[in-house]
């Protein structure tokens, strides 16, 4: 097991982000969904190590890091963290901006540092934009910087908020061709349903701070199978109803109008129906 | 007495022979590994295209590491200051230094009053303490809070900066001014090692914030209105300041494990 969560939560004045959670994180790519205000940040921060929680332990690779200082440290140096948000020092280049992050974990020596650098930048395509002021980025290619400076080092604990927001089809895949062959555990937090379909081998669903969902994309896909319809017509109660390129109108949930037919679900169907089955007051 | 590979053993080797099994391949190859002797018998049995494309493969790994992608090469002076500086503190260090003069101005021109530079000199690092360890003055603070030598390391880097800037106009002035050094350097130490020490459970910059209008407030406001110096910061407050500023900074660095979250 790489990483454990053991009864964390996490309050900001009497604003409960994150009810008392446990959860372990094994080896592969995990997807986190939730909606916005969900608690996913906050637990992904609480894991970097970013973010003391309020109560609860928090252990990465057998390192505590809600324990010592020491304890900290070394769980720090197994953990790669991309925030949701990236802003970056002014003035600094592609190539800069990475050195002066792996000085912070730790690289000291230059020569296996500038090994590091490149490595990771070759790792996220942009080997060829080293020399260039970040500024000059691309959004899509600033996002891949933030994901080269979590990848630095390789570690044991890769930690995604929303890695695939600004790359296009072909980066998304290429990143996904990345994570997927990658040992250890890599935890994304994401909105978009099909990088979790496409790369996850297990999938967190949370809401309102706690987790309502934890199973493999096949269970979770499970439980919405008769339940997403496609006909001449909306369904009656359905949750979500939208026309497709046929004509025919898709209908989550709710039940099925006449000359419709069960459709298989995607992951975004079953995330639908387990929110609109989400006990009053737990929506955020 | 060195053995080297039998001839036919290195031609099987080098024709790729079917018949060499593993544990005789894996033999060569750590023979091969230590003697350059063998290596060199081995290029001369390798056929010319072999020898050729080896050779246009250094060529074209050659070029590819010269051509590749570098560090951009900087003056140690500029690789320093992209690294640790923190633009942000700019106009705090203007705002300081302004500050400082005007005192020392002050000072000069009324001499008969409380020292406005031993008044100032207390909180004169507070400011660039709280800029240069919070969330505003850091854009990357949630990388670099979540990094290895994040926390009391980087907090000392930082604070050696704004020592390093505060000090010198201070001792500049404390020397025109003819003051004792230590009148406002131990002052100056203490509420930057309080600073720290408080920052710890609520915040650096808040501590500044705290501890700076307490100063203000208590001793800066009265000795001004009453033109009296206060007692804190004549001659015989000196061994009180030198405990203060000792055990202060002993206290930040038993507590360094508060500094290692993210800055508030």
């Amino acid at each position: 097991m790489t990483a454990r969560l053991d009864n964390v939560a996490k309050s900001f004045g009497r604003t409960v982000a994150l009810h008392p959670t446990t959860l372990d994180l094994g080896h592969g790519v995990i997807g986190l969904l939730g909606p916005n205000g969900a608690g996913k940040t906050t637990m992904l921060r609480i894991l970097s190590s970013a973010l003391p929680p309020s109560q609860g332990t928090v252990v990465v690779a057998g390192h505590e890091v809600t324990g010592t200082h020491a304890e900290r440290t070394d769980a720090r140096r197994r953990i790669g963290y991309l925030p949701q948000e990236v802003v970056f020092p002014r003035g600094m280049t592609t190539f800069g901006f990475l050195d002066y992050i792996a000085v912070l974990k730790e690289w000291t020596l230059t020569a296996a540092r500038h090994a590091e650098v490149r490595r990771v930048l070759a790792l996220v395509d942009l080997a060829e934009r080293s020399t260039v002021k970040v500024k000059a980025l691309s959004g899509g290619q600033r996002r891949r910087l933030a994901i080269a400076q979590a990848l630095l080092g390789d570690p044991d604990l890769l930690i995604l908020d929303e890695p695939t927001t600004g790359l296009d089809p072909e980066q998304r895949a290429s990143l996904r061709g990345l994570l997927s062959g990658r040992p250890g555990t890599v935890l994304i937090s994401t909105h978009q349903t099909e990088d979790v379909s496409a790369l996850c081998d297990r999938v967190v669903v949370l809401d309102a701070g706690r987790i309502r969902f934890d199973g493999s994309v096949a269970d979770l896909l499970a439980t919405a199978v008769g339940r997403v319809h496609q006909g001449p017509s909306a369904a009656s109660g359905a949750m979500q109803t939208w026309r497709t390129g046929t004509g025919l109108i898709r209908s989550v949930g709710g039940s099925p109008a006449a000359g419709s037919q069960a459709v298989e679900p995607t992951v975004e169907d079953a995330y639908l129906l387990l929110r609109s089955s989400a006990p009053e007051g737990a929506t955020a | 007495m060195t053995t080297h590979i039998p001839s036919p053993a290195l031609e099987s080797y080098v024709a790729a022979d079917p018949g060499l099994d593993d544990a005789a391949v894996w033999a060569v190859e750590v023979h091969l590994e230590n003697c350059a002797e063998c290596r060199a018998r081995m290029a001369e049995m390798a056929a010319p295209p072999l020898l050729a494309l080896l050779d246009d493969v250094q060529v074209a790994i050659d070029r590819g590491v010269r051509s590749g992608p570098g560090p951009v090469r900087r003056h140690p002076w500029r690789r320093m200051v992209h690294r640790w500086a923190v633009w942000s503190v700019v106009p705090w260090i203007v705002t300081v230094l302004s500050a400082v003069l005007a005192a020392f101005l002050l000072d000069r021109q009324f001499p008969e009053r409380p020292s406005l530079v031993l008044l100032l000199a207390p909180v004169a690092p507070l400011a660039g303490l709280a800029v240069a360890w919070s969330r505003r003055s850091d854009p990357a603070w949630e990388i670099t809070a979540g990094t290895s030598r994040a926390g009391l390391e980087m907090l000392f880097r930082r604070t050696v900066v704004v020592l390093a800037t505060v000090l010198p106009p201070l001792a500049l002035a404390g020397w025109r001014l003819g003051m004792n050094p230590a009148l406002w350097l131990l002052p100056a130490l203490t509420f930057t090692a309080a600073t720290l020490l408080l920052g710890g459970r609520i915040g650096v910059d808040r501590a500044a914030a705290v501890l700076g209008s307490a100063w203000v407030l208590v001793i800066v406001v009265p000795a001004i209105t009453s033109a009296d110096l206060p007692v804190v910061i004549r001659s015989e407050s000196l061994p009180v300041w030198a405990l203060a500023a000792v055990i202060g900074t002993v206290l930040t660095l038993l507590r360094a494990g508060d500094h290692q979250r993210a800055p508030r």
